[in-house]
């Protein structure tokens, strides 16, 4: 899994979750996206790279959006992955994070 | 209370579970989706059952248990509602009210074995819808139907949701042990159809207390599959241990539920919302909710000081929420409202034997003869006080009067409602699409009335629709709607109530009556005889002009019980028909048969009462008319022709009339007529004594009452006095008049 900043700015930034966001890289996943949180007041988070993601990922999400919304501030989802986006639809938390599904050729 | 009383209070009230079970039947057959009247004909069966069971009646409990359970099936969608289902279910309607009726008969035991071939029959028959879904569903089935009857026992009401109910709260250790909770979900989907999830993360701490490695996840299932508890439960076996699970089958008790909320560790309300918006309980099981809600409240509100605490109520936060729309809650707030009132209504309504009531009245009758007598003794001694005591009582006892006339009182929609059934099946019978429609039904009558017409009007329906109404492919060929109408309506005219059944189907055939009437030495073909008397003779023993005779009618039996039934009520028939229009059959009835206010006459030493409602207005028999009358018997008033009929002459009084006669102008069925008599002696409340047997084929007598001073007055039989006064104009060959008195209405 690799988490890269694609803009950075204090009051937008976005960012690329390519790879895996499973159990076995939610340690490190959690410490860069609340900082990547911390430092900007609008973060979008690009998932088209997620290939794989389960309970522990979308923990990580929902922690992410929860903390964003806590300190005032926006967090989006965005480009959903096919693997994302079956996951989100299982838990049926679609309604929860609120942003528009855009299906990714793919998908 | 007794338990001969208490059972005689069963059977009442099973009898009108019964009507009410059949009403929501018809209006299943309508409307099959209704659940409200699902659940009002389960409530019936329901009941009965419960009710039964506390008499020991086993007959009636084996029954009704065997049709609750199809009924149930019904609710929960097992079983599908149609035309056969209905008909099945209406005869077991039939079957209960028959086995009620075992239970009134002296050798109960006797009756009830006469009953059982037909019990085992519709049992058998209610058991092949039962059988038909359990092959089906095999396991589960068993299971259900124990746990629903525990649920019965214990009185609570099921929620109507048919799909389980899964809450799962993981172990934190769940994705650590290498499961993942998206697996559970994905196999369940495997096994139905998932129809909602909650995903629930209260449990997670802040960011900095969150271990991305635990799973703090929750989620709430709605599932619909066949399969069993069991099944359900060795999809979570693996995090069985460490997790809370709750399996909740379908129909659960919604007393369930609110454990089920109280036992999670998040927030009540919120979760109660949830269930509701997933569909798990619909708006009135959120009533349920919201009362056992209240209740809980109150019980910790003991032991809590600060009632802020428990405000917030389930489904205030579902609109906070946006979950739901507002009018939804609403609804069913508003629905909850309905029902408390409903029960207030209930509770204001007092069941009295009609035997008190009958005792009460007859009690009022002596009250108002006395209180009669009183007002002539005061007069006669001249006494201010006592003229002024006396007439303060008279006022009151007409209060007394009315109020206790009033209790018996009833409704005639009960009565038309009866034959939604009749016309249903009747024209299933007749292969005719029959609608009633009723009209008037907040009409009131005496409650005897009501017992007395049943017949009659049972009579006039049946023969409407066999005789009155065509068959479909007749109607289409004359360019009616194939669906013929028929309607009953009801409404008060000049102290009488009027009620009325037409038909929209063929008319009567005036020439064919005419002829058989005449074949049957009636009439003779030189008389000169008005529709209205053509038709009359439908009403005689024997007549019918049906060429065919069917099941229904058209032996000729029947009118004549209903003209002799009406008769005995001293109301009368009218018909009214227009060829390829439809026929309408009009009763006229007294609105009571006990006191009325009557019109007191003098002819000659004796006293009459006319009743005053039927009197229309009261003027003076001119000299110069005198003789006139005599000859004529009739005046003309203000340019009308009124027949007059001389009560001296009629009643063959002896003496020499008064020097002024006076005319009372009486109104009966549109048609106006004069009594030439003696004194007009006032207003006067007249107690109605039947006449003995002996007198009862007296004509123009309807009843004797007894004046205040001990004298009997004759009251005069007003519609049978003004056909006599119309009829003997008609006679001396004055058609012309009585088409006038006809085209007054």
């Amino acid at each position: 899994m690799t988490i890269t900043l694609t803009e950075a700015g204090k009051d937008a930034s976005k960012l690329a979750v390519n790879g895996a966001l499973t159990i076995y890289e939610a340690a490190s996943a959690k410490a860069a996206l609340l900082e990547a949180l911390t430092k900007t007041r609008e973060l979008e988070i690009d998932l088209s790279g997620v290939d794989e993601i389960d309970s522990a990922g979308v923990q990580l999400l929902i922690l992410l959006k929860r903390e964003a919304v806590k300190a005032g501030k926006h967090m989006r989802l965005a480009q959903h992955s096919a693997a994302s986006l079956e996951v989100l639809d299982r838990y049926q938390l679609a309604s929860y994070f609120g942003d528009p599904v855009v299906l990714s050729p793919d998908a | 209370m007794s338990m001969e009383a208490a059972q005689q209070t069963f059977i009442a009230e099973s009898r009108e579970l019964l009507v009410n079970m059949e009403a929501a039947l018809l209006t299943l057959e309508k409307t099959p989706h209704d659940t409200d009247a699902v659940n009002a004909v389960f409530r019936a069966a329901h009941t009965i059952k419960g009710s039964g069971g506390v008499f020991g009646f086993d007959a009636l409990v084996e029954f009704t248990h065997v049709m609750e359970n199809v009924l149930d099936d019904i609710r929960a969608g097992r079983v599908k509602v149609d035309a056969d289902l209905i008909a099945l279910l209406l005869a077991c309607g039939d079957h209960v009210s028959l086995l009620l009726d075992c239970l009134s008969v002296k050798d109960s035991a006797a009756a009830f074995a006469a009953a059982q071939p037909e019990s085992h029959e519709l049992q058998a028959q209610l058991n092949c819808y039962l059988e038909n879904e359990a092959a089906g569903l095999p396991q589960v089935h068993d299971d259900l139907a124990h746990d629903a009857d525990v649920q019965r026992i214990g009185g609570g009401d099921t929620v109507e949701s048919d799909a389980w109910h899964i809450s799962v709260r993981f172990g934190h250790n769940v994705l650590r042990h290498g499961m993942d909770p998206l697996s559970f979900i994905r196999y369940l989907a495997t096994l139905g159809e998932i129809q909602s999830i909650f995903t629930l993360f209260d449990g997670m701490p802040d960011a900095a207390a969150m271990d991305p490695e635990s799973c703090y996840l929750g989620i709430e299932i709605d599932f619909v599959g066949a399969v069993d508890k069991a099944t359900i439960e060795g999809a979570f076996e693996y995090v069985r241990d460490d997790s809370a699970i709750r399996i909740l089958p379908p129909h659960s008790k919604v007393a369930d539920y609110v454990n089920l909320i109280n036992d999670l560790p998040e927030d009540k309300t919120m979760l109660g919302d949830l269930l509701m918006a997933s569909g798990v309980l619909t708006r009135n099981e959120l009533d349920e909710v919201l009362r056992l809600q209240q209740r809980l409240d109150e019980e910790t509100n003991a032991d809590n000081p600060d009632p802020l605490a428990h405000t917030q109520r389930i489904g205030d936060i579902l609109i906070n929420q946006g979950m739901v729309q507002s009018e939804l809650v609403n609804a069913a707030i508003g629905k909850q409202d309905q029902i408390k009132q409903h029960k207030v209504l209930e509770a204001s309504n007092i069941r009295v034997h009609a035997g008190k009531l009958d005792e009460l009245i007859n009690l009022v009758g002596e009250l108002v003869i006395v209180s009669a007598s009183v007002g002539l003794s005061a007069k006669r001694a001249g006494n201010i006080d006592l003229l002024e005591a006396a007439s303060t009582l008279r006022r009151l006892v007409e209060e007394v009067r009315d109020s206790a006339l009033n209790l018996r009182m009833v409704p005639i929609g009960e009565t038309f409602n009866r034959f939604q059934r009749v016309v249903r099946d009747l024209g299933r019978e007749l292969g005719k699409d029959v609608e009633l429609v009723l009209s008037g039904i907040e009409t009131e009558l005496d409650k005897t009335m009501v017992e007395k017409i049943n017949d009659p009007l049972m009579h006039l329906v049946r023969n409407a629709l066999d005789h009155g109404i065509e068959s479909p492919q007749q109607r289409a060929q004359s360019g009616k709607s194939p669906r013929g109408q028929l309607r009953l309506n009801a409404y008060h005219e000049t102290g009488s109530i009027v009620i009325e059944v037409a038909d929209d189907g063929g008319g009567l055939h005036r020439d064919k009556i005419l002829a058989r009437a005449i074949e049957r030495g009636l009439a003779t073909a030189d008389q000169p005889l008005s529709d209205q008397d053509v038709y009359q003779f439908i009403l005689e023993a024997g007549f019918s002009t049906a060429q065919t005779i069917t099941n229904v009618s058209g032996r000729g039996i029947g009118m004549d019980v209903v003209k002799r039934n009406i008769e005995a009520l001293r109301g009368t028939i009218n018909i009214e028909s227009e060829a390829g229009i439809g026929t309408t059959i009009v009763l006229r009835l007294p609105l009571t048969l006990a006191i009325i206010d009557g019109f007191l006459v003098g002819v000659g030493k004796s006293a009459y009462v006319v009743p005053l409602e039927m009197v229309f207005e009261c003027i003076e028999l001119s000299q110069q008319d005198r003789l006139r009358v005599r000859e004529s018997g009739y005046i003309n008033l203000r340019g009308e022709v009124l027949p007059l009929l001389r009560l001296r002459d009629v009643f063959e009084t002896k003496g020499e009339p008064s020097k002024r006669e006076n005319i009372v102008v009486v109104q009966y069925a549109g048609m106006q007529a004069g009594f030439v008599v003696d004194a007009l002696m006032g207003e006067y409340q007249t107690v109605i004594k039947p006449l003995g047997k002996l007198f009862e084929k007296l004509s123009g007598i309807s009843g004797s009452t007894i004046l205040g001073t001990g004298e009997v007055a004759l009251i005069l039989d007003v519609p049978a006095l003004v056909q006599k006064a119309v009829g003997s104009e008609t006679s001396k060959d004055r058609p012309a008049l009585e088409h006038r008195m006809l085209e007054r209405r």
